[in-house]
């Protein structure tokens, strides 16, 4: 989320806020095996805790950032405006209170903001890796986050959430490490990508590449892609949004009141990806995109892959939105056949927010609603027919 | 009706209320099945799972036998394919336990043929324009149903809001609860969908 409240609404806020918040780093030397075969070390993994561990190390949350999030999930950085991108969901008395949780987000290696990416030093070089930098999974992903929950001491996780991307990864902790999470949210995400999700991406990719500036992903010296990647994240967000969300906020609306018969962004609808496209390249790094594209791209955990032959305890949680078309209910509801086939604690629910992808960061009453209480009962250990699922 | 230990799943479980108490008194393990959004809420504010599903489309992914009870609870008289429902009901649930509004009993009789209205009946509440039943049936054409489809009774209980009705049911009771199971005539796998019937 990148809305910036203003200095009083912030100090309203801050009461049922978590206040300012660290982001630190651990680092393993690995080198950790990945599925391309490559191997990466040492692999740094930036995050963030919220709350505070119970002796009995049981009220764990691990919380999964999409495409270009980061660790900072909630409350406020020194110096920054504004929150963590999940904020509404998380803190003091929301839906993961961190007043009963103790929970974590950790930013995803190939990612750019503070774990081990493309734009790190590579220890054999001496240089940013850019395009030397091996190309990694989700189930990459959640290998880095597994030896963070070791180095935290968790051995069970109470729960793993997140949406989109981060669903993915909540879908792959459940199938890399299934007796160490109680409980999955996946929201807004997919077993697979569709072509047309894949052909997204690559349409993204292909305007990063397509940039002069991009040079073979050699150029950290340079100066970025700009105009590519800002391209880039102008795809992604025509995706984000409902086509009912682009008429409530932009319309038809004109930026100056009148055509300027020019190239010039005329609509509303123009000046906002044009903003948001510039934004973006000064946070985000371009290589970062298209390796975690590609990572989004290649995931796939349809046919058995998902749930082990033996079965799994962990009860599951799944929401999708009936605007988001980039990832639509229908990919939520496979899961939720998945589920059912092989009698997994279910709930579903597709709710009615018309905020399109974007939903999964925006909408927190129903969601806030369905993930406080599914975590409250998760919690106490109430156990569905005392835990005899066969 | 349900033993404890059971395996249940509760096809329309509105707000929860019978899946919980099973969950609670009989150590069940629950699953239900509702589409409305705010029931799901409901269901979740009580620990319950829910999914989010229209059961007129059918329990395709459930394999057959994996619960030992179907419950269908007031909501077969508000699903156009009933049959192909209890068919698929069935074959998931080695026995299914039916509740529906019982529509000849008398209040609705004497409304129907002396006020020349369509019935309102404390277990039939809606007006014609409101109601979500779209299949009108009495207890005897439940009957005639089972035996007609080879459905095995194996109980029955005809109730007046607490009180339980024994004699002239299809007269005198507001509702009815039927405890099936299959017999011979839903063990050959799932079923085809039959045509609204």
């Amino acid at each position: 989320m990148e809305t910036k409240p203003k200095t009083d609404v912030v100090a309203v806020d801050a009461a049922r806020s978590l206040g300012v918040v660290q982001t630190r780093e651990y680092t393993f030397s690995g080198p950790q095996a990945l599925d391309s075969g490559e191997s990466l070390g040492p692999v740094t993994i930036a995050y963030e805790t919220y709350g505070h561990l119970n002796a009995e190390r049981s009220n764990a949350v691990l919380i999964l950032h999409a495409l270009s999030g980061d660790a900072h999930a909630a409350g406020y950085l020194h110096g920054e405006k504004g929150p963590g991108w999940w904020d509404a969901m998380i803190g003091p008395g929301k839906a993961f209170d961190t007043d009963r949780y103790f929970v974590i987000c950790s930013n995803v290696i190939g990612g750019c903001k503070g774990s081990t990416g493309p734009a790190s030093i590579n220890p054999k070089t001496g240089k940013p890796y850019g395009t030397e930098f091996p190309f990694i999974t989700i189930a990459d992903m959640v290998e880095a986050q597994r030896h963070l929950i070791d180095h935290l001491g968790i051995d069970r996780l109470l729960c793993v959430a997140g949406g989109s991307m981060g669903g993915m990864q909540a879908l792959q902790w459940v199938a890399s490490y299934p007796e160490r999470v109680r409980a999955a949210i996946p929201i807004a995400t997919a077993l697979k990508h569709s072509p047309q999700q894949i052909a997204f991406n690559e349409v993204i990719r292909q305007s990063i590449m397509a940039d002069p500036a991009w040079r073979g992903g050699d150029y950290y010296e340079t100066g970025q892609p700009e105009k590519g990647l800002a391209v880039a994240r102008m795809i992604g967000h025509i995706t984000f949004m409902s086509e009912q969300s682009m008429e409530e906020k932009f319309s038809r609306k004109l930026k100056k009141g009148h055509l300027s018969f020019n190239f010039d962004a005329d609509f509303e609808v123009e000046g906002y990806l044009r903003y948001r496209g510039a934004n973006f390249v000064k946070r985000f790094d371009a290589n970062s995109y298209l390796y975690i594209t590609k990572a989004l791209d290649y995931f796939d955990l349809s046919g058995g892959k998902l749930i082990p032959p033996g079965g799994i305890d962990t009860c599951f949680l799944v929401i999708s939105f009936q605007s988001d078309w980039l990832y639509p209910s229908y990919q939520s509801q496979e899961i939720v056949r998945l589920l059912k086939r092989r009698h997994v604690d279910a709930t579903y629910c597709e709710l009615k927010a018309t905020y399109g992808h974007d939903a999964f960061l925006v909408e927190v009453e129903g969601q806030g609603l369905l993930i406080r209480h599914f975590l409250e009962r998760t919690y106490r250990g109430e156990r569905n027919g005392n835990g005899k699922p066969r | 009706m349900v033993e404890a230990g059971s395996r249940v799943l509760d096809l329309g479980c509105g707000t929860g209320d019978l899946i919980h108490l099973l969950m609670r008194e009989k150590n069940a393990w629950v699953q239900g099945i509702e589409l409305d959004e705010q029931a799901i809420y409901e269901c979740v504010k009580k620990g319950l799972p829910v999914c989010q599903s229209d059961i007129e489309s059918g329990l395709a992914e459930y394999p057959d036998r994996s619960f030992d009870v179907v419950i269908l609870n007031q909501s077969l008289q508000e699903v156009r394919k009933a049959f192909f429902l209890l068919r698929e009901a069935l074959r998931v649930g080695s026995r299914v336990v039916v509740g529906f509004p019982n529509f000849a009993h008398l209040s609705a009789r004497i409304s129907l043929f002396l006020g020349g209205r369509a019935p309102m009946t404390p277990s039939l509440p809606y007006h014609w324009y409101d109601t979500p039943n779209v299949r009108f049936l009495s207890i005897s054409d439940f009957k005639n149903f089972c035996r007609d489809k080879g459905f095995v009774v194996e109980r029955a209980r005809f109730l007046n809001g607490g009180k339980e009705i024994r004699f002239w049911p299809n007269l005198r009771a507001l509702g009815a609860i039927f405890l099936l199971s299959g017999g011979k005539s839903v063990e050959s796998g799932q079923v085809q969908e039959a045509t609204h019937g």
